[in-house]
């Protein structure tokens, strides 16, 4: 689960992880108060949308007066903020954050991830603040340092001093640098996060060490134990089809094509777009209905995929296992009698009792089209999405 | 021979009171020598009640003891479930098949660390199971598509090993074992680790593997294939049209920092002399072209 800016900052607060002071503002007639509460002469204005990039997208503007702040607040605000992740139409900006003005000494790269082959979080940090980092691994790969942390133990002191040094902190700062990196790391184990993103990481003009940017995603798994961070949820920041996926249980993913696909199984779910690109069509979605494909969950999946208006045929693909064929060609003939739509449907039945499933699919009365196997579904679901 | 499981295993059912453990394990008791093989269930406050007529313990260790038990299959509900390996692995089990789904990841992280001195085999979690076709079913999976014979098959998703098997029994081609290690990024066993018992099972003849984007696994696979496999090696690797930085279903398949793509999968597989489909229907036929 993504969360704000914002957001990542009060978790890290309540971490003891330093962060620059700041306040969110909703609309613009909330600005002027803002800048008085934080003081000084300068501000950086922030667009809080969960997307990357934003500096990029004109999103983060430094200001050195009130006026200023209240033009680039007004540039902003109620915006689509346009950046490489969110796509050609942008995303709505709805809150900012204003912060206080920062004296930067040097920026630093520091991220904490799970790492799948060590399986243990890593912590990497660089020198290149403010970069990229997957540029910076391609392009420089030295200039990254990962250190694995043994969950028995924690990110030790040692570990914790040698990343500063590794990432130029000065020598009289090394403790306190160590010891944010320290609580970074706390704050992302106990939050069961899977990403933390701190960048840069700045050593500042009067001798501090911290996080002038955040980024924090959390392990939908663990949620059921983080009810403050399920709160975080923005539903403003999520498409209306996968907030109605989510809730029906199912895993939806859009795609820029013109065939929606229906598919018991991530595995299959995902060989199946692959195969109807194969075939020259290009997949709508990739949609998982999960193990059991009831009638409910193929009614809620068609409604969700029937929003894109540029889907023109559906392949639904199942592979009956323990749920047997029979019953789920009854729940989709449920499910379609309930959806008028007039997108042509190939179906692709396979698994236990399939000839009793293909004849109840024949003999309901809907035009559907049959097919036999994987390459014949993908063959007259590209033929279909054609005509 | 096969590899993991085979007619004489004694199994465990964690988690035999829910309604998952029971619908399941009534099933792996109706599949060939299910009826002996499943000879207890585990739940904590449970012990000394039975179900269908499978005794239930409070502990692993005791299940163990009294029944000689050395394989578990894990159905506990994600916030207890790796808690429930954890226990298998301190009761000493050869083998752990963990098919709970949705377990947190920093749970994996903390069992696979307590594992590293173990000599416990954990495979999943998040995985259909392991079935030795006509011997023993461990798992979920439908039970009939299977039949025994001399192709072993690991894959890391559910249907579409299903979808593979399907393909394997309409040519005729039988499996000596199939292995689901699932689809979470910290698990188990990983596809070289089950190459490596397949490359050594006298009764295997050929493997094919069922991969997908996330992770650097099937690379890493398919070097050790390069420098060690005697057995030819047939692959798929799903989520070629997959777009970055999506979660395709599985908390594991997902292309994170440019890595992990189906390309440079299908690309290193292929430099390591794996024989790699690109079509998901084809992937039958193209085992078929190996063993003859």
């Amino acid at each position: 689960m993504k969360v704000h800016e914002f957001q990542a900052k009060e978790i890290l607060r309540n971490g003891e992880v330093e962060t620059p002071r700041g306040v969110v503002c909703h609309s613009l007639d909330e600005v002027p108060q803002a800048l008085k509460q934080l003081g000084g002469s300068v501000w950086v204005v922030k667009a809080q949308i969960h997307a990357g990039g934003r500096g990029k997208g004109g999103g983060v503007r430094v200001v050195q007066s009130a006026e200023d702040a209240l033009g680039a607040a007004r540039d902003i605000l109620h915006q689509p903020l346009v950046t490489p992740q969110t796509g050609p139409e942008g995303q709505i900006v709805r809150k900012l954050l204003i912060e206080e003005g920062i004296g930067i000494q040097s920026e630093i790269y520091a991220g904490l991830v799970v790492d799948r082959s060590s399986q243990r979080v890593v912590l990497m940090i660089s020198p290149e603040g403010g970069m990229e980092i997957e540029e910076v691994a391609a392009a420089t790969p030295e200039k990254i340092l990962k250190t694995q942390i043994d969950p028995e133990v924690g990110l030790t002191t040692e570990d914790a001093s040698a990343a500063a040094r590794f990432a130029g902190v000065p020598e009289p700062l090394i403790e306190k640098a160590a010891r944010f990196l320290q609580a970074l790391y706390r704050a992302f184990w106990d939050n069961d996060a899977s990403l933390a993103e701190i960048n840069p990481l700045v050593v500042t003009t009067s001798g501090d060490v911290i996080a002038l940017d955040a980024k924090m995603t959390f392990d939908e798994s663990a949620l059921f134990r983080h009810p403050e961070i399920v709160k975080y949820r923005d539903l403003d920041e999520e498409s209306p089809a996968e907030i109605e996926a989510s809730d029906a249980g199912l895993s939806y993913i859009s795609l820029d094509g013109n065939i929606g696909c229906l598919v018991n199984g991530a595995g299959l779910a995902m060989a199946t777009m692959d195969i109807i690109k194969l075939y020259d069509g290009e997949p709508a979605n990739f949609l998982d209905i999960g193990g059991g494909a009831t009638t409910e969950q193929v009614v809620a999946a068609f409604k969700i995929m029937l929003r894109n208006k540029q889907v023109e045929a559906v392949l639904v693909n199942i592979f009956g296992g323990i749920m047997r064929c029979d019953v789920i060609a009854e729940g989709l003939v449920t499910a379609l009698k309930q959806i008028d739509t007039n997108v042509a449907v190939v179906v692709r039945l396979e698994g236990t009792n399939v000839e009793t499933g293909r004849r109840i699919l024949a003999e309901s009365g809907l035009t559907l089209t049959i097919a036999d196997d994987m390459d014949d579904a993908a063959a007259k679901v590209v033929q279909a999405a054609r005509s | 021979m096969s590899i993991l499981i085979n007619r004489n295993t004694r199994v465990i059912t964690q988690g035999m009171t829910g309604k998952t453990g029971r619908f399941h394990t009534g099933n792996c008791r109706a599949y060939a020598n299910g009826e002996a093989a499943f000879v207890a269930g585990v739940t904590p406050g449970r012990g000394g009640q039975d179900v269908d007529g499978i005794p239930v313990y409070d502990s692993v260790a005791e299940a163990k003891r009294e029944t000689g038990a050395t394989v578990s299959v894990v159905y506990v509900p994600p916030p207890f479930a790796a808690a429930a390996i954890d226990e298998a692995v301190e009761a000493e089990l050869e083998l752990v098949i963990c098919i709970t789904e949705g377990i947190p990841v920093s749970d994996m992280i903390k069992t696979r660390r307590k594992m590293e001195s173990s000599r416990t085999i954990l495979v999943g979690p998040n995985c259909p199971g392991v079935i030795t076709p006509d011997e023993i079913k461990i798992g979920i999976m439908p039970g009939y598509i299977h039949h025994k014979g001399r192709v072993g098959v690991v894959s890391r998703s559910g249907t579409l090993t299903y979808e593979v098997v399907g393909q394997l029994r309409k040519l005729g081609i039988g499996q000596s074992t199939c292995v689901g290690i699932g689809g979470d990024p910290v698990n188990g066993t990983k596809h070289k680790d089950v190459i490596k018992w397949f490359n050594d099972d006298p009764e295997t003849d050929a493997i094919v593997m069922c991969g997908e984007i996330g992770g650097t696994d099937e690379e890493e696979c398919g070097r050790w294939i390069a420098e060690n496999a005697t057995k030819p090696v047939a692959a798929f690797i799903a989520g070629a049209t997959a777009p970055p930085g999506k979660r395709m279903g599985h908390a594991g398949a997902i292309i994170a920092g440019g890595k992990g793509t189906a390309r440079e999968k299908i690309s290193v597989l292929r430099e390591c002399g794996v024989h790699v489909t690109e079509n998901p229907a084809g992937i039958g036929e193209l085992v078929k072209s190996l063993i003859r």
